[in-house]
């Protein structure tokens, strides 16, 4: 990954807390298993930020670098990679994604 | 494209050796599948962790060649 994806990445991250990169938008989610975790945070009402890596091939290539993980979707929550689709729904069965998340 | 179950049962045992793999085929594609695996490998580490080892184990063609692998892994 070349320097200039690395920082686009980091400072998405940065800017925001929970931080979804998804294939889609949360409105108009592409894939089933992106549907699936931002349905999990629309149900948590939390405000995350859905990042369409379908819009930039460099950042959809480049995040699967970044956390070494080869799947979309990809949960961030203060710049630390949470997991893909089943971690997350497995979290949110086990409550601990809410824990994280400050919700009930 | 796709894989086979035997072909990605293959993939994993030849890095999990005693690896106990059940895998659903959920569409009939070849291309979407859930897998449960068990192994001792997995102790001690987080999920992130024993999804990676399974990643691993499938050689660069999870996201590839095989777009859909949902996975519960399990400590033995």
């Amino acid at each position: 990954m070349n320097e200039t994806t690395k920082k686009k990445i980091d400072d998405i991250l940065k800017q925001n807390e929970i931080c979804l990169f998804m294939k889609g938008t949360p409105d108009v989610p592409q894939c089933g298993f992106s549907l699936a975790v931002s349905n999990v945070l629309k149900h948590l009402k939390v405000n995350f930020k859905g990042i369409n890596v379908l819009e930039d091939n460099e950042i959809r290539e480049g995040i699967k670098e970044y956390s070494d993980w080869p799947t979309i979707p990809q949960l961030y929550v203060k710049e630390k990679f949470l997991g893909g689709c089943d971690i997350v729904k497995e979290m949110f069965e086990k409550g601990e994604l809410q824990k994280i998340l400050n919700v009930k | 494209m796709g894989l086979k179950i035997e072909e990605i049962k293959r993939l994993i045992k030849s890095s999990i050796p005693d690896a106990e793999i059940d895998i659903q085929d959920l569409a009939g594609d070849n291309n979407h599948y859930s897998a449960t695996i068990k192994s001792k490998v997995f102790s001690g580490k987080s999920k992130i962790e024993q999804h990676k080892l399974v990643y691993k184990a499938l050689n660069g063609k999870m996201g590839n060649e095989l777009h859909a692998l949902a996975l519960n892994t399990i400590e033995s």
